[in-house]
C-alpha cells in the first residue's frame, strides 16, 4: 500500500516517460491558434510559388483536354494500343489513379473506426486527394472506349436499353466497376462535404469579403455548432465511415475482378482482390506523403501535421508494401505450383521477357523502398520520406503496367504476339492528368481549409471537459 | 416594425472552457429546461449525456436507404437481364443473386450514404440560413474558441430575470439577450 493516510485524494503515479503519448498538436497550441493557423492558409493571399504551380498545372490540364478532343475526333488509334495489347496506358492510368484515392478513404473512414486520433490532421487533404484522383481515374476508362458517345449513351455503361432494346450485361465485372467507381466517387464527395460543413461555418464567421461570406455561408448551410446538431452529425459521420470502409475494400476488389474474372494468364488469380487493395493503400499513402510533406512546411503547419504523423504513415507504407511484396512472390509461387504452362510462361515472360525493365522497376520501387522504414531515423527524416514516396508512386504505376501489358502482349499463339509502345498522345495525356489533379488540389488549398479544424480541436486536451487544460478544476 | 423593442429570442451565455459549458449544461438539464442548446466549435465528448439528449436516430435513415438500394439493385438486374430482354451469355443463368450482388452491394452503400446525409439534414433542419443567433457578433466565436449556451424564450420555465440570474449566478457566465425581428 502506497498510502496509509486518510486523505480522500488518491494520487495515481505518473506513467513512465516512454508510455506518455506525444500530443497530437505540438507546443500546447490554443484552440484559437488552431483556427488561425488553418483558416489563415486559405484567407491570406497565396504565397509566390502558388501562381507558377497553378499555371503549370492548368497548362497540363488543358493539354489533356486538347488531347482527349483529338482522340475523340480521330479514334483510339492515336494511342499506342495494338492488337494483343488492347489495354495499356489507359487502364494502367485508371487503376493507378483509383488506387491513389484509397488512402484518403482509409484515413478518413478506417482509421476513424479504429479510433486513430492522429488521422484528424491529415484526413481533409487525403480525402480531397481521393476525390481528385477519382476524377482523374474516371477519364481513362470513359475515353478508352473511343466513340465515347456510345459509352455514355444508354446501353453500355448506364442501365438503359440501347438502340436494339438490349440492356447492359450485369454479369460483366466491367459493369460492376462502373457502379463501384461511381459510388465511390459520390460517397467520398458526400463524406468530404459532411466533414467540411463545420469548417465552412468557421470560415463564414471569419470572412470579411462579401463573396466569401456568401459562398461559405451558402455551403455551411447555417451551421451553428449546436450540440443537438453535433449529436446527429457525429452519428452520421460514424455511419458514413462505416459505409465507406466496406466500400473502399469493394472498389479495388471489383477493379481487380476486371482482370481476375478473365481467363488471361497473369490475370486469372484469386489473390487479386486483397493484393490490389493493399497495393492501392500503399500507393495512396505514397501520394499523401508526397503532397503533405511540402504542404506542412510551406504553410508552417508542422505543429499540426507533426513528425509523428509522418512516422505513422511510413509504418502504413511498410506494412502495405510488405503485403505487396508478398503478393509478388506468391504469384510466382502459384504460377509454378499451379502447373499451368501458360501461367508459368506469363510470369517468366514478365520478369525476363521484353518488358523485364518494367518488372524490375516495379520490384525495386515497391519491394525494396518500403523496407527502409524499419528504421525510425529514416521514418522521421522528411526529405528521405518524400523521396521514397515518389518511388512508391512510380513503382505502383509500373505495377499496373506490368500486370496489364505483360499479360496481354503475348497471347496464346505466337502469331498473336506484339509489343506495346506508348504514343506521344499516351504520354502527354497521362502527364496532363497530373495537371488536372494538381489544379484541383491547388484550388482546394486556395479556398478550403486543408486540415479539419473542428476535428483537430476535438483531439486536443483543451477539448476534454475532464482535463485540466479543458478547464476541469477538481476530481469528478 | 412599430415597436422599438423586438420580441426576445432568449438568453445567450458565453463560456471560456469546455469544462465550464459542460457544468452549465448539466445544471440546465437538472433545472428542467427544454428549449435550450449549447453551441461549441467541436463536439464535446459526453455532452449528449450532460444535456440529457436521446440517441440520434440517423441510423434509421441509413437503414431505409440501404434497404432501398439493395432491393432496387436486385430488382433492376432481374428486370433487365431476365424479365424484359432475356439474353443468354456464355450459357450462364439469366438471373442469380450472385452475379447481381456486386452492383446491388454498391447501390446499398450509395443509397445508405444519401439516406445518412439527408437524414442528418432533416433531423437538424438544415439548411437554415436565418437564425437569431447570427445577429450576435460574439456568437461568431462559437466556431472558433468560445462556448455558448442559449435558453430560448419559448421554454416554459423561461423568465427573463430568473433565467438571467440562473445563468450568471449558478453558471458564472457572461449573459446577453437575443432578439428576433
Amino acid at each position: 500500500m502506497a498510502s496509509s493516510g486518510k486523505s480522500a485524494v488518491v494520487k495515481a503515479p505518473e506513467p513512465p516517460a516512454e508510455l506518455v503519448r506525444e500530443s497530437l498538436v505540438l507546443n500546447n497550441r490554443s484552440l484559437g491558434w488552431i483556427t488561425n493557423a488553418i483558416a489563415g492558409v486559405c484567407e491570406k493571399p497565396m504565397p509566390m510559388w502558388w501562381w507558377p504551380a497553378f499555371i503549370v498545372s492548368v497548362g497540363g490540364m488543358l493539354t489533356m483536354f486538347a488531347l482527349i478532343a483529338y482522340l475523340v475526333s480521330t479514334g483510339v488509334g492515336v494511342w499506342g494500343l495494338n492488337h494483343p495489347a488492347a489495354w495499356a496506358w489507359d487502364i494502367t492510368n485508371f487503376v493507378f489513379w483509383i488506387g491513389i484515392g484509397h488512402a484518403g478513404t482509409l484515413i478518413s473512414a478506417v482509421l476513424f473506426l479504429l479510433r486513430q486520433k492522429w488521422r484528424t490532421s491529415v484526413n481533409r487533404a487525403a480525402e480531397a486527394m481521393t476525390i481528385f484522383a477519382v476524377a482523374c481515374a474516371g477519364i481513362f476508362p470513359v475515353f478508352h472506349t473511343g466513340r465515347v458517345w456510345f459509352a455514355l449513351l444508354p446501353g453500355y455503361l448506364l442501365p438503359a436499353p440501347n438502340a436494339n432494346a438490349i440492356w447492359p450485361q450485369f454479369r460483366s465485372p466491367l459493369l460492376w466497376d462502373v457502379f463501384a467507381v461511381s459510388t465511390y466517387g459520390t460517397v467520398s464527395l458526400l463524406f468530404w462535404y459532411v466533414g467540411l460543413i463545420p469548417d465552412l461555418a468557421t470560415l463564414r464567421d471569419r470572412s470579411k469579403g462579401v463573396m466569401r461570406r456568401f459562398f461559405y455561408g451558402l455551403f455551411s448551410l447555417g451551421w451553428t455548432g449546436s450540440n443537438r446538431h453535433w449529436s446527429n452529425y457525429e452519428k452520421a459521420y460514424l455511419l458514413l465511415a462505416g459505409l465507406s470502409t466496406p466500400l473502399v475494400l469493394s472498389v479495388h476488389s471489383i477493379v481487380s475482378f476486371d482482370f481476375a474474372v478473365s481467363v488471361v494468364p497473369g490475370w486469372h488469380t484469386t489473390i487479386f482482390p486483397p493484393y490490389f487493395v493493399a497495393g492501392a493503400i500503399f500507393s495512396g499513402f505514397g501520394m499523401v506523403l508526397t503532397l503533405l510533406i511540402p504542404l506542412r512546411s510551406l504553410f508552417k503547419l508542422e505543429d499540426i501535421v507533426t513528425l509523428r504523423h509522418v512516422d505513422l504513415m511510413c509504418k502504413v507504407l511498410l506494412a502495405t508494401g510488405s503485403i505487396v511484396g508478398y503478393a509478388y512472390g506468391m504469384e510466382f509461387f502459384i504460377a509454378w505450383y499451379g502447373g499451368s504452362p501458360y501461367e508459368l510462361y506469363a510470369f517468366k515472360n514478365r520478369a525476363f521477357g521484353p518488358y523485364w525493365w518494367s518488372y524490375w522497376a516495379m520490384i525495386s520501387c515497391n519491394v525494396i523502398s518500403p523496407h527502409f522504414f524499419w528504421f525510425k531515423k529514416l521514418r522521421t527524416s522528411v526529405v528521405f520520406v518524400w523521396i521514397v514516396s515518389i518511388f512508391v508512386n512510380i513503382g505502383m504505376w509500373f505495377e499496373r503496367f506490368v500486370i496489364i501489358v505483360t499479360s496481354l502482349h503475348r497471347d496464346y499463339l505466337p502469331s498473336s504476339w506484339g509489343y506495346f509502345t506508348p504514343s506521344w498522345v499516351d504520354i502527354m495525356t497521362f502527364a496532363g492528368s497530373f495537371g488536372l489533379f494538381m489544379t484541383l488540389f491547388l484550388l482546394f488549398i486556395r479556398f478550403l481549409p486543408v486540415i479539419a479544424i473542428s476535428e483537430v480541436k476535438g483531439v486536443t486536451p483543451q477539448a476534454d471537459p475532464h482535463h485540466p487544460l479543458g478547464g476541469a478544476k477538481g476530481h469528478h | 416594425m412599430n415597436s422599438n423593442r423586438s420580441k426576445p429570442h432568449g438568453l445567450l451565455a458565453e463560456f471560456h472552457t469546455a469544462a465550464d459549458i459542460f457544468e452549465a449544461a448539466m445544471r440546465c438539464r437538472d433545472a428542467g429546461f427544454t428549449q435550450w442548446d449549447v453551441y461549441t466549435p467541436f463536439p464535446i465528448h459526453g455532452m449528449d449525456e450532460a444535456m440529457g439528449l436521446r440517441k440520434s436516430p440517423v441510423g434509421w435513415f441509413t437503414f431505409c436507404g440501404g434497404f432501398t438500394g439493395f432491393f432496387t439493385g436486385m430488382t433492376m438486374i432481374w428486370y433487365m437481364n431476365k424479365f424484359d430482354y432475356p439474353l443468354v451469355v456464355g450459357g450462364k443463368p439469366l438471373f442469380t443473386p450472385l452475379y447481381a450482388f456486386p452492383v446491388s452491394y454498391e447501390m446499398t452503400i450509395l443509397l445508405s450514404a444519401f439516406g445518412t446525409l439527408f437524414g442528418m439534414f432533416f433531423l437538424n433542419q438544415l439548411p437554415k440560413f436565418y437564425n437569431p443567433l447570427f445577429k450576435n457578433e460574439r456568437f461568431k466565436k462559437s466556431t472558433d474558441d468560445r462556448f455558448f449556451l442559449c435558453i430560448e424564450a419559448t421554454d416554459p420555465k423561461f423568465g427573463m430575470d430568473v433565467t438571467r440570474t440562473f445563468l450568471t449566478e449558478k453558471c458564472h457566465a457572461a449573459v446577453v439577450e437575443l432578439v428576433e425581428d
